[in-house]
């Protein structure tokens, strides 16, 4: 998106300026003014978020220190809170949702801005646009219906038949657990991929198309090797959408994880997200410093977001530096 | 672009708004019924368990007494005593008893009344079994604990002679939301094992040894139903509702006794002469014969000081009607009433709120 120009739609505001009569001007004011207003106020929400979520849990944080990120007991009778296990899970079932989600939305994507038929494509993109728009309930409830059972009784027992020399593919099979986590929240980001990967594809200027098929490209060399280096930072920005909705999703993720808090290297065993965890305990504590915990992890989590966002920002900014396509 | 930059749009819509919202407001005020009284409003919150009984009460309320409207939102036991303590709502309301600490915060005196009973059962899934089993209370702490893994172990088949258990590995499955629910289950277990109440105690979500958590009542019958070999733990009320199959369990004058609305009425009966003058008692592992041992009280949490000499007025009325007739509509709704003796007691304890 960021390196389509879009020519007409960015001088058409200049050549009419002159035209501007005096009045308007304070009419730009205001309007700078209101538009001001709106964009100050997400920054605004944001630091009174963060605000919040510290000062509520200052009693949690002077108890626990540092210790609460390497913590691994959770445990409310004792009042003995360690947030390992709830980044852990959250971690990998992100990592494992984007790494069966990327290849599968961008090789969509690809299909579908170049190579399908314009209605095919139309009919398909309609289909995934609504499934973008499902509540994550209904994938939870397709998770404990279908993904866990199949994951069960078929796909983790070949896992374990070919992979299971892997310490991540030992252990008994519940169906319930951080592969199946993954496995729904990458049915439930991949329409972002998707959707969005196709837009950024679909605004690559025909020119480039045309420049690699006049120089004797074949169809499929000219999309892989001209259209998709020229989009990668869109989608790059939709795989980083897609991560980040992988790592906030509540709902979906603690029907299917097995909702326990440790850390175990099979994936097949259950696990435990941050967001959760916070989902499921917080109307029902009643201790302080258990409520305190609870948000404490919900620092965590917004601090977990921001690095990633922080890398995925570098990661666009270095591509971009080294990039020659733009 | 140019048309969304020209201020004269933004007033005009900026106006269109404002009118819409002060038409809004005036056809809203207008709307309100002129003739009829005050309506008093008053707001609880808490407890998820009773809601069902707790919105007929309070919409049965209603109806005969058409000025008064009481608003419950089932927030969770330990959201609804948080506002109790910071003073947003009239009353709340939880599965399990306030403690010492939380009855310190308070700025008035709050007291407990019991409205029903509630019970938990032992669910399971045994591949190919679909008999009645018998749980001794201490081979629940140990499934639990994660000492007992096999169906067929030695300590369940010595309960339940003549039944062919398979050597199915077991899965454990327990609430991973906190829950008045869990609170019963670990009240229970910490009383019968030792182990258990040093290792892990009691509270609504604790740090489990072994086992899945499932999200609510439905989430743990889920996992139960779709993972062979599985067991969990639910209200009999969702156990009966679903048609789940749930097991005896051992009490403690040493009966079997399967989980019924009598069973856990009698409960309540058993402690009811021991019962301190607060009714804040666990009735977890009663006494009684026909006594079923994983039960409690649900309860409303009411302050003993209300300002509002008509909200206080209600709220005395609505208890007293609570205790006679709203008891009646316990059974339909698969709560156990409470036993006549609790109500008496129930009854004097109306006359502390001032």
């Amino acid at each position: 998106m960021a390196n389509n120009p879009g020519p007409t739609g960015r001088a058409a505001p200049n050549r009419r300026a002159p035209a501007l009569i005096q009045g308007l001007r304070s009419g730009d004011t205001f309007a700078h003014l209101v538009t001001l207003l709106c964009a100050a106020s997400v920054l605004l929400l944001t630091v009174a978020l963060v605000y919040e979520l510290y000062i509520n849990s200052t009693t949690a944080q002077h108890k626990f220190g540092l210790g609460f990120l390497t913590g691994r007991t959770w445990d409310p009778v004792s009042g003995e809170f360690g947030a390992l296990p709830f980044v852990y899970g959250t971690l990998v079932t992100s990592a494992l949702a984007l790494l069966v989600a990327v290849p599968l939305g961008v090789g969509a994507a690809i299909f579908l801005s170049e190579l399908a038929p314009p209605r095919i494509s139309n009919a398909l993109t309609f289909v995934i646009e609504l499934l973008a728009a499902v509540p994550s309930v209904i994938y939870g409830l397709l998770g404990i219906f279908i993904t866990a059972p199949f994951l069960r009784q078929y796909g983790e027992p070949f896992l374990k038949r070919t992979l299971g020399f892997l310490p991540l593919f030992q252990g008994p099979m519940y169906g319930v657990g951080m592969l199946t986590a993954g496995f729904v929240l990458a049915i439930m980001v991949v329409p972002f991929v998707i959707s969005l990967s196709r837009e950024v594809l679909m605004a690559v200027p025909v020119e480039q198309r045309e420049g690699a098929l006049g120089l004797g490209a074949t169809k499929w060399e000219s999309t892989w090797q001209v259209v998709v280096p020229y989009a990668r930072l869109g989608i790059l920005a939709s795989i980083f959408l897609a991560l980040a909705r992988a790592l906030g999703e509540t709902m979906a993720v603690t029907m299917v994880i097995g909702n326990d808090p440790k850390i175990s290297s099979s994936l097949f065993a259950p696990g435990y997200s941050i967001a959760a965890v916070i989902a499921n305990e917080f109307a029902e504590a009643t201790a302080d410093l258990h409520l305190q915990a609870l948000i404490e992890l919900g620092l965590v989590l917004f601090a977990l977001t921001i690095v990633i966002n922080g890398l995925a920002r570098i990661v666009i900014i270095s591509t971009t530096q080294k990039g020659s396509s733009q | 672009m140019k048309k969304l930059s020209n201020p004269a749009i933004i007033i005009v819509s900026a106006a269109l708004v404002l009118t819409s919202l002060v038409a809004f407001h005036s056809s809203a005020s207008n709307a309100a019924p002129v003739p009829t009284p005050e309506i008093v409003m008053l707001t609880g919150a808490g407890a998820t368990f009773p809601y069902p009984i707790y919105s007929k009460w309070f919409s049965d309320y209603n109806k005969i007494h058409s000025d008064i409207q009481i608003n419950y939102q089932s927030i969770g036991s330990g959201a609804g005593i948080r506002q109790l303590l910071s003073g947003t709502v009239d009353f709340g309301a939880s599965d399990a008893p306030m403690n010492d600490e939380q009855l310190g915060q308070a700025k008035t005196k709050i007291l407990h009344f019991p409205t029903v009973l509630g019970a938990v059962v032992p669910t399971y899934n045994i591949t190919g079994f679909s008999q009645e089993l018998k749980f001794s209370s201490g081979l629940l702490a140990d499934i639990y604990l994660g000492k007992i893994t096999k169906w067929n172990d030695p300590e369940i088949m010595k309960y339940n002679e003549g039944v062919n258990l398979p050597a199915q590995d077991i899965v454990v499955v327990h609430r991973s939301d906190g829950s008045g629910t869990s609170y019963v289950w670990t009240d229970f277990l910490s009383k019968v094992s030792p182990e258990w109440a040093g290792k892990v105690g009691k509270n609504t979500s604790v740090n489990w040894p072994v086992g899945l958590g499932g999200k609510g009542n439905e989430g743990v019958a889920g996992l139960v139903k779709q993972t062979p070999g599985a067991i969990g733990y639910v209200e009999l009320i969702y156990a009966v509702q679903n048609k789940l199959p749930y097991g005896r369990v051992r009490n403690a004058a040493g009966v079997f006794v399967r989980a019924s609305l009598d069973s856990v009425t009698a409960a309540g009966a058993g402690v009811a002469a021991s019962m301190p003058e607060d009714f804040r008692v666990s009735i977890t592992n009663a006494p009684g014969e026909t006594a079923y041992p994983i039960c409690s009280f649900t309860y409303l949490l009411i302050p003993t000081k209300i300002e509002d000499a008509n909200k206080k007025q209600i709220i005395k009325n609505f208890l007293l009607w609570m205790l006679n007739d709203g008891q009646k509509d316990a059974e339909p709704l698969t709560y156990a009433p409470l036993p006549k003796q609790v109500v008496t007691k129930e009854l004097k304890q109306i006359l502390q709120i001032e």
